[in-house]
This record gives C-alpha cells, sequence and structure tokens, in this order.
C-alpha cells in the first residue's frame, strides 16, 4: 500500500514539476499561475475521487493511490505559502492579497463542482 | 539526477503526510488538525529552505529541488484543504469552515514569513561573528 502511494505522489510531483517549468517557459509573470492551475485542477480532482470513494465506486488502493498520492503530491501549500510572501517580499500586495483569496475561492468551488460530479 | 531527487523527495513526503494524516486525529469539533498541522509545518520549512539556501549554503539544483519541490511539496496539499473545507459547509458547520480556511492561509503565510526571518537572522548572525573576528 505503500508503494502505491508512494508512486501516486511521484507521479504528482511530477506533474506539478513539469507543469511549473512549462508555465515558466511559456512567459514569466507576477502571478504564480502554474501552482495556482494545479492546486484549483487538484482540488476539483480529489473532490470527484473523494465523492467515488466514499460511495464505494473505487476501490480502497485507487483512492489512496489517486487521491492520498497524486493529488496530495499534485497541489501543495507550501508553495502556495512561499510564493505568497515572494510578492510580499516585492511590495505586490494586491497580487499577493488577490493569490490568497482567488486560490481559496477557486479551490473550494472546484472541489464542491468534483465532489457533486462523483 | 533532478528527476531522482524529485522522485525521493516526493515519495518520502507523501507518505510521510499519509502517515501523519492517520496519527493525528481530527479535533472533537471536527477541525482537520491533520492537514493543518502538516501545512503550517510545510510552510514554516519552506520559507526557511529557501531562504537558506539563497544566502548562507549553496546547494546543488537537485537537492533544491529533491527537498523544496519533492519533499516539501508533496507532504503539504491544497486538495485535501479544499475538500476538508467543502464538507466542513455540507455539514452546515460554517464557523469551523471559515475557521480552517483562515487558520490555514493566514497562519500559513506568517509561518512562511517567519522561516524567512529565521534564515535570514542565521545568515545575519554569521556575518556579525565573521566581522567581529
Amino acid at each position: 500500500m505503500i508503494i502505491l502511494i508512494g508512486a501516486g505522489g511521484i507521479a504528482g510531483a511530477y506533474c506539478r514539476y513539469y507543469f511549473g517549468k512549462w508555465v515558466f517557459s511559456k512567459r514569466v509573470t507576477l502571478f504564480p499561475l502554474a501552482t495556482f492551475i494545479i492546486n484549483i485542477s487538484g482540488s476539483f480532482l480529489l473532490g470527484l475521487l473523494y465523492s467515488l470513494h466514499i460511495q464505494g465506486d473505487i476501490p480502497d488502493w485507487c483512492w489512496l493511490m489517486l487521491g492520498t498520492g497524486f493529488c496530495g503530491a499534485y497541489t501543495t501549500f507550501s508553495t502556495f505559502g512561499y510564493e505568497t510572501i515572494q510578492l510580499l517580499e516585492k511590495k505586490k500586495i494586491g497580487f499577493a492579497f488577490a493569490y490568497i483569496v482567488l486560490s481559496v475561492i477557486f479551490g473550494l468551488l472546484f472541489a464542491w463542482l468534483g465532489m457533486d460530479l462523483g | 539526477m533532478n528527476a531522482i531527487a524529485l522522485a525521493v523527495g516526493a515519495f518520502i513526503g507523501t507518505i510521510l503526510r499519509y502517515e501523519m494524516e492517520k496519527w493525528i486525529e481530527p479535533l472533537p469539533n471536527g477541525l482537520p488538525e491533520g492537514t493543518l498541522v502538516i501545512n503550517w509545518i510545510g510552510c514554516l520549512f519552506l520559507g526557511w529552505f529557501f531562504t537558506i539556501i539563497l544566502f548562507r549554503f549553496t546547494v546543488p539544483l537537485s537537492v533544491r529541488t529533491g527537498v523544496g519541490t519533492g519533499f516539501t511539496g508533496a507532504f503539504t496539499t491544497f486538495s485535501t484543504f479544499s475538500v476538508e473545507t467543502i464538507n466542513l459547509i455540507k455539514k452546515h458547520q460554517y464557523s469551523l469552515a471559515l475557521s480552517y480556511v483562515l487558520l490555514s492561509v493566514l497562519c500559513g503565510v506568517l509561518l512562511a514569513v517567519a522561516g524567512y526571518y529565521i534564515a535570514k537572522y542565521q545568515f545575519n548572525k554569521v556575518n556579525r561573528e565573521r566581522n567581529a573576528s
């Protein structure tokens, strides 16, 4: 079980890392767009998986690998915090505030959507 | 090397989160304490780590990726935080949901700032000692 969860975690971190690199290569923006999109899409996917798991539509190993492992490692809170303080350090208070508020609002909204779809 | 470091860090971070979630029960009122503590630790650590390697230690890129992006990134999570908050809202525990969001976000950012200043303090302390000798 540990191997499955860990494998899901590795896959999630890879997706986050390469997606971040890809977004960064497109154009350097003031807004941490990569983490923003990752956290929202991951919230949606975990919401979907959570509903399926609660209803017993998917086996336990599937929930642990894709939910706990993949979604858990794909989305991140620490980078979100660090990017916020980077914005604060650059005196971009408005951007920092917008980043926090929009991440939370859209994260919750998409988690709800995923849960209702599941 | 970067890819291997990322995988090793992510594996350890994910398993540590899984074990801690099992070990730290939600509070009696239903506040998801496990995720909260995990995200707090991760914010403090990353604020410190990314700052200390800028000033104090030069580490290879693979270490930065393995520890920062891999381990800490996989250890902390946003998706569980979102789903747990929605679950509180669905149970009509609105004030608890709001508390959870505020505690996660505000304390998370404050702890990242604290990590940043701890690293800066360590760097300045070393410099002062150097200048004194």
